[in-house]
């Protein structure tokens, strides 16, 4: 390799914080969500702990309010939406459509200050005494009665949202105007289709949660009584505008997940992904239907039935696209030439709990199961078949397989096939049993049950404590092959797409000459073969 | 959408362009699409803010109403006239810049900042007066009846969305002033044409804004 990449072009510290690179802010994200990682995973910790016996041994019940709405704030806001967007899109998009950088990249830079900033207010608020009311921040809970810092947290909350939103914007008009000569859309690697949607819901859903959180705020502050029944206002209108970002957010959570996995299995599989055009428009489906799916986190609300009906529809609607993608992942791996390399594990622990979270989903859109599972442990774990299971898997699945094109040097595979079958043990230990303990009726929130329940707690304590491990063990042996691991050629895994025409790591502007594309995406037959370093 | 002999025009010359893009339509249209993007984002955020005021006013239409008449409307219309105004500014001070008028540009920019100006300061007069009848929810609210806590609701939203406004107001008066400064400055022209476009966009939004706000406050009660 000659030339300098883009880590040995400047080794001052000054020179990161300063960059414009989106492969440096890539990584200046990827620092920061490690650490956000570790706070949200420590919550949850604790909370693992303390739910291992019926009683109240560790934490009373006040502590325990504030470490699930920690857990819940950090890990949607601080670690989920930004995970995939920010650090492997940011990295790998400019690349893969054969750009030298970001459409704006000050804007860029900015994003991640605002990030800084936001999470740097919530751990503030965490840090004085924290906040009880759950990540949802329900009025009237929220601006009348909580006596905890909700007002600090929301504020960080929404400086994080401009952060979202200029990410957005920024991938959208980069993934509109800068693809290279003859990259049309239908060439497009599928992984910027899920970003493109990803970017779209950032964009449309995130102002609404803005706005609504400056109404919290103004209500909390200044004690007027916008969501306040006393003088006619209506805490449901919270709900509804909350959710209507949140649950398009639950497909910010999932589509860069999904967008990752084609890749993985394309490149695994070695072969042209089944049915490109369906999975491509699929991302944008669920981008659009997933808008219109809200009110099913209010059924038991008191809204109308006839609403009630409409979403419960809508949210079988949605299904049909995310189905659509899981066929066509079954379907390409069929006849393919399988490799069970690391970031393949993921993939396909990501396509089984995937298919499991949102399979129960569908358990949860039907109105008279909701009516029964609702603020169970069985919601508690569809949501994290979804965004664990699905979407940090997904994450860890991609950082491996970039890895060598991010950092210029070869994981352990050993170790990572450990690692990776380790984690999905873990998850299934850690979340299975609490389909089974919702279906019971243990209601999510609480710090004491019954002991009828503890034989499931222990099981999950214990998963818990394997992932938890699991997590980990990549800390290690990542961190010791940017030492000590081999260098990495151009194109280790014989892939196809433009990110892998550039020496690894990539120069400053990431081609010495603008690629020009000629052939369709995912073309395997025609991919170089993967080298064994 | 980009003009032909636009496109033709300096296409070679790198000077005046980011290292990451390669020609000047390419920079351009990336400008303008990202003000569009941007500007989709702040239609939902007032979208958001004007959903719950229909939510409100569903609910409770008389006291809305009764809420209506409480506004100023003299204020509101001569505001409105002000925005109006500025936004023909800009646009003549954007065509201006095409034409290399610079002083025009100039002269253009100045007279949309001072009506943007005055309008901060007429909503100011607006707020002070508000305040004086005690029609600021959580500061001094006082308002007695069936319509009260309706009236209320209706000044909530009243205060939120105009000082939200006002905010953009006073963004994009700076925006205003860094090209107003830049009119007669030594940078390339095509590289300013395409900036004061965009700022023109975002100008013109606020003004669009209004419109629908000037709407939705001041004229409920008015008809009978």
């Amino acid at each position: 390799m000659t030339g300098k990449n883009y880590v040995t072009e400047d080794y001052r510290l000054s020179s990161w914080f300063t960059t414009t690179d989106h492969k440096r802010i890539a990584i200046l994200y990827f620092a920061a969500l490690i650490f956000f990682f570790f706070v949200g995973g420590a919550a949850a910790t604790i909370m693992r702990i303390e739910l291992a016996t019926p009683a109240s041994d560790v934490v009373n019940a006040d502590t325990y309010n504030r470490l699930f709405t920690m857990h819940g704030i950090i890990m949607v806001w601080f670690f989920l939406i930004p995970s995939i967007p920010n650090t492997l899109g940011n990295f790998i998009v400019p690349l893969m459509i054969g750009a030298r950088d970001l459409a704006f990249p000050r804007l860029n830079l900015a994003s991640w200050y605002l990030f800084m900033l936001g999470g740097s207010i919530t751990l503030y608020a965490i840090f004085m005494g924290g906040i009880d009311t759950g990540w949802t921040l329900y009025t009237p809970f929220s601006t009348l009665y909580s006596n905890s810092y909700v007002s600090v947290a929301v504020a960080g909350i929404f400086v994080a949202g401009f952060s979202s939103i200029l990410t957005g914007l920024n991938f959208i008009v980069t993934i509109h105007k800068l693809r290279a000569p003859g990259l049309t859309w239908y060439r497009l690697p599928l992984f910027i289709w899920s970003l493109y949607a990803t970017s779209v819901i950032l964009v449309l859903a995130t102002p609404v949660l803005a706005i609504t959180l400056v109404l919290l705020a103004a209500e909390r502050l200044f004690g007027v009584g916008i969501f306040d029944p006393r003088i006619g206002g209506d805490p449901l209108l919270f709900q509804h505008l909350f959710w209507f970002y949140s649950h398009p957010a639950v497909y910010i959570m999932i589509l860069p997940g999904m967008g990752v996995v084609n890749e993985l299995i394309s490149c695994y599989a070695r072969k042209k992904i089944f049915g490109y055009r369906f999975v491509a428009w699929a991302s944008l489906a669920i981008a659009g239907a997933g808008f219109l799916v809200w009110g099913h986190h209010m059924f038991v609300s008191g809204q109308s039935l006839t609403a009630s009906l409409v979403f419960s529809f809508m949210s079988f609607v949605v299904a049909v696209p995310s189905a659509i993608k899981v066929f066509n992942w079954t379907a390409t791996l069929r006849k393919g030439t399988l490799r069970f390399d690391a970031p393949m594990l993921y993939a396909l622990g990501f396509v089984g709990l995937f298919t499991i979270g949102g399979l129960t989903g569908l358990f949860l859109a039907c109105l008279a199961f909701d009516v029964y599972a609702t603020d169970t442990y069985f919601v508690v774990a569809h949501f994290h078949y979804i965004m664990v299971g699905g979407m940090v898997t997904a994450y860890f699945g991609g950082l491996h397989y970039w890895w060598p094109k991010i950092t210029g040097r070869m994981y352990p595979e050993y170790w990572a096939r450990a690692a990776a079958i380790l984690i999905f043990f873990g998850f299934n230990l850690t979340f299975f049993p609490q389909f089974i303990l919702g279906v019971e009726g243990m209601p999510r929130r609480y710090h004491v049950y019954p002991a009828e329940f503890q034989v499931w707690n222990v099981l999950s304590s214990g998963g818990a404590s394997i992932l938890a491990a699991a997590y980990l063990l990549p800390m290690f042996y990542l961190g010791f092959s940017l030492f000590f691991g081999a260098r990495a050629p151009a194109n280790p895994w014989g892939a196809t797409g433009l990110e892998w025409r550039t020496s690894s790591p990539p120069p400053r502007l990431n081609f010495e000459q603008q690629p020009v594309v000629t052939e369709e995406p995912y073309d395997y037959a025609h991919a170089p073969e993967p080298q064994r370093v | 959408m980009t003009m032909p002999t636009r496109r033709s025009r300096n296409v070679s010359d790198r000077s005046d362009i980011a290292e990451h893009l390669a020609t000047v339509p390419q920079r351009d249209e990336v400008l303008e699409l990202g003000m569009w993007t941007f500007l989709s984002t702040e239609v939902l955020l007032f979208g958001g803010l004007i959903l719950s005021y229909f939510v409100y006013r569903h609910a409770d239409p008389q006291a809305f109403l009764a809420a209506g008449r409480e506004t100023k409307i003299v204020i509101g219309t001569l505001n409105t006239a002000l925005l109006l105004t500025s936004s023909f500014c800009v646009a003549a001070a954007l065509r201006a810049a095409e034409h290399e008028q610079r002083r025009t540009t100039r002269a253009l920019l100045g007279l949309a900042i001072v009506l943007g100006l005055t309008f901060l300061g007429l909503k100011s007069f607006e707020y002070i007066e508000e305040y004086r009848e005690h029609l600021v929810p959580g500061v001094n609210f006082a308002r007695a009846g069936e319509n009260a806590h309706g009236i209320e609701l209706f000044f909530i939203f009243y205060f939120v969305a105009t000082l939200l406004h006002a905010v953009h107001v006073l963004c994009g008066i700076g925006v205003l002033a860094v090209f107003a400064a830049l009119a007669t400055a030594t940078i390339a022209r095509s590289r300013y044409v395409a900036g004061l476009r965009t700022a023109a966009l975002y100008w013109h939004f606020v003004d669009l804004v209004w419109i629908f706000l000037f709407a939705l406050i001041y004229l409920p009660g008015r008809s009978s």
